[in-house]
């Protein structure tokens, strides 16, 4: 066991370390950090020298071993935009986009548990088939469209809930939440669930056929052999033994909403990091993008190594089968 | 030619086609939308690319059943003066072809890489499948629009905006060739083991000749079940990167510009620039995502439960 997350822990820094090659490279093509620190208006003597000083006309693996030794150390470049360290950019916009990850996870959770375990029981029901072709059109729905759709029916018809922004928010030590005040879950309400809707279906499914497949066992059959309520054989018998795979799929899914979030915030102009992503893109502020792809890419990476880890513990057969 | 033509109609393919009401719905409204968008420079009734046949006077006019509404414009108009229906056939076109465009290039880059994997094996398999690997986890999305972003960054706006289409076809292709890459793999694994690429490698045939004429048709069909749904995620994928304002410029739309230009005016009460568009989409990804149910079905029924 130790073996396997030792390996799994050095296969992700190997990944993180290509990561930074591609935004290192990305920074090194089409980034000028002379026009980020000192504008357009320096005449070209000066700019060479900066250039000099700066170490820009070192040989390229040089000033990516040093951009890596600064990124260790939390530095990833000034923002030409914002003129802060990317990283403080980052970090500031961090909290709103977890929230929403979060909130949205919650209503995943909370609706697609119910809805998969009833439409693996129930297979034939009219409710099931409706949940299905439901999870059909659903996968088939563009994330934006659906966030469209809603401010549209319930911020400008119907005018109950704000279509943009994060609403009243309180600092938290230092974590600008707005789960704490009214306006706040009103605002979250919608991008909330206009996220979790690109989800909702694949979890659906996901729970269903594990479930379906789980109820056709052995130990299941033996479990209706005793004479076991039905409540006990679906939820202690059944139910609990598909957990693993949705969890482990799960774990990965949700890493992946990150991506959405940059589909959604742009919608209801929610100030998180996809946000900041795509303004960063429209203003050409290129140490910001490389900065936000690092972030995101260590984000990702730890996600999964972390889901690999807890999938060996719990599943030997993917510790032996790894070693080969 | 007659014959294969009974061949086919006698086929399994043929039988639960007939048998089955939502693949032939399916089918028959894909086939529909797809001659009314190939054929939009003959029948939409404005020219969306000729700015002479746009009036800004005529901007944000509502469709024609409504108040205001004009017979000329039969969806409205978006808020340049184009009329809604000519700019979403222009509009499908092009999703049409940049998703057909995507998947082949995905698929040649995956069947490519796939079958090397999978038929060389040791340290290349495990390096390549490593890279799928990360690539997956990082979603397709993802992975998609930092590509684009780049390119837009390294091109420049106007060059990116008038190299659009074979841009968007290469962004979408390397973002979602892992999907074919482990599907092949897959597929060879299970082939290479049998007699008959034994036999073909004792009679002393070249790597290459078996990898593409012996393994590679052996493969062919769980390609074909995921070419089917990966349409439809390309034309998604096409459609989140043009909302973003990464992928076709407003001066030619896609679907995806189109919904995001009127998403802007929505607050105005013009709901349908973004609704109709939307609807189109959305209409056209579930036909192509229920045909694709009804073909893996078909054609791989072990591959249903994944």
């Amino acid at each position: 066991m130790f073996a396997f997350v030792i390996r799994r822990i050095i296969q992700s820094l190997f990944v993180i370390l290509v990561i930074g090659f591609i935004g290192f490279a990305i920074k090194h093509q089409i980034g000028d950090p002379v026009r980020d620190l000192v504008g357009i208006s320096v005449s070209k003597a000066e700019r060479d020298a900066l250039r000099e000083e700066l170490g820009l006309n070192d040989p390229f693996m040089s000033q990516y071993v040093r951009f890596m030794k600064n990124a260790v150390r939390g530095d990833l470049g000034m923002s030409f935009f914002y003129k802060k360290p990317t990283l403080k950019v980052i970090v500031k916009k961090a909290p709103a986009t977890l929230e929403l990850v979060f909130v949205s996870s919650l209503i995943i959770i909370f609706l697609s548990i119910p809805a998969g375990v009833y439409a693996a029981i129930r297979p034939r029901s009219w409710l099931t088939r409706f949940i299905m072709g439901a999870s059909i059109v659903g996968v088939s729905i563009p994330v934006f469209l659906t966030a469209i759709l809603l401010i549209y029916v319930f911020s400008v018809e119907l005018g109950w809930l704000p279509s943009y922004g994060r609403g009243a928010t309180v600092s938290l030590w230092g974590w600008e939440t707005g789960l704490l005040t009214i306006d706040g879950w009103k605002h979250l309400i919608l991008p909330s669930i206009a996220l979790s809707s690109i989800m909702l279906p694949l979890f659906i499914r996901l729970i269903r056929s594990e479930m379906m497949e789980v109820l056709q066992s052995e130990y299941v059959k033996y479990a209706w052999a005793k004479g076991l309520a039905p409540r006990r054989v679906y939820f202690v018998h059944a139910f609990k033994n598909t957990l693993l795979p949705v969890i482990t799929v799960g774990g990965v899914q949700l890493g992946i909403l990150i991506a959405y979030t940059i589909l959604t915030e742009t919608v209801f102009q929610w100030q998180g990091m996809g946000f900041m992503f795509l303004e960063a893109v429209e203003r050409s502020d290129t140490t910001l993008l490389v900065a936000y792809m690092m972030v995101v890419g260590v984000v990702f990476v730890a996600v999964n190594t972390m889901v690999d880890i807890i999938y060996g513990l719990v599943n030997p057969t993917v510790r032996i089968a790894g070693r080969k | 030619m007659k014959k294969y033509w009974r061949r086919f109609k006698n086929s399994f393919f043929w039988f639960s086609f007939r048998r089955d009401p939502v693949a032939i719905a399916s089918f028959s409204i894909l086939v529909i939308l797809a001659i009314l968008s190939f054929s939009a420079p003959w029948i939409a009734p404005h020219d969306v690319y000729e700015s002479s046949s746009i009036d800004i006077m005529n901007s944000e006019l509502p469709p024609a059943w409504m108040e205001e509404g004009s017979s000329d414009y039969m969806l409205g108009t978006d808020i340049q003066g184009r009329d809604m229906l000519s700019a979403m056939l222009y509009g499908m076109r092009l999703s049409i072809l940049i998703g057909l465009g995507a998947v082949c290039l995905q698929a040649v880059l995956g069947v490519l890489i796939g079958l090397i994997a999978g038929y060389v094996g040791g340290k290349v398999d495990s390096f390549l499948m490593r890279v799928a690997d990360v690539q997956l986890s990082f979603s397709t999305l993802m992975v998609a629009i930092i590509i684009s972003a780049i390119f837009q960054l390294a091109f420049g706006l106007a060059k990116y905006e008038d190299l659009a289409v074979p841009l968007l076809i290469v962004i979408i292709g390397l973002a979602e060739w892992p999907q074919y890459g482990r599907t092949v793999r897959a597929s060879v694994l299970g082939e290479k083991k049998k007699e008959y690429v034994e036999a073909a490698r004792v009679i002393g045939l070249p790597r290459w000749w078996i990898m593409f004429r012996h393994i590679l048709p052996n493969t062919l069909s769980p390609v074909l079940v995921i070419s089917t749904v990966q349409v439809a995620n390309a034309i998604m994928s096409e459609a989140a990167l043009s909302f973003l304002g990464l992928g076709m410029p407003v001066t030619k739309p896609s679907l995806g510009s189109l919904i995001n230009s009127g998403f802007e005016y929505i607050f105005s009460g013009s709901w349908w620039i973004t609704l109709f568009p939307g609807v189109l989409l959305v209409t056209l990804v579930v036909v192509i995502n229920l045909l694709g149910d009804w073909v893996r079905d078909v054609l791989n029924p072990k591959l249903y439960k994944r």
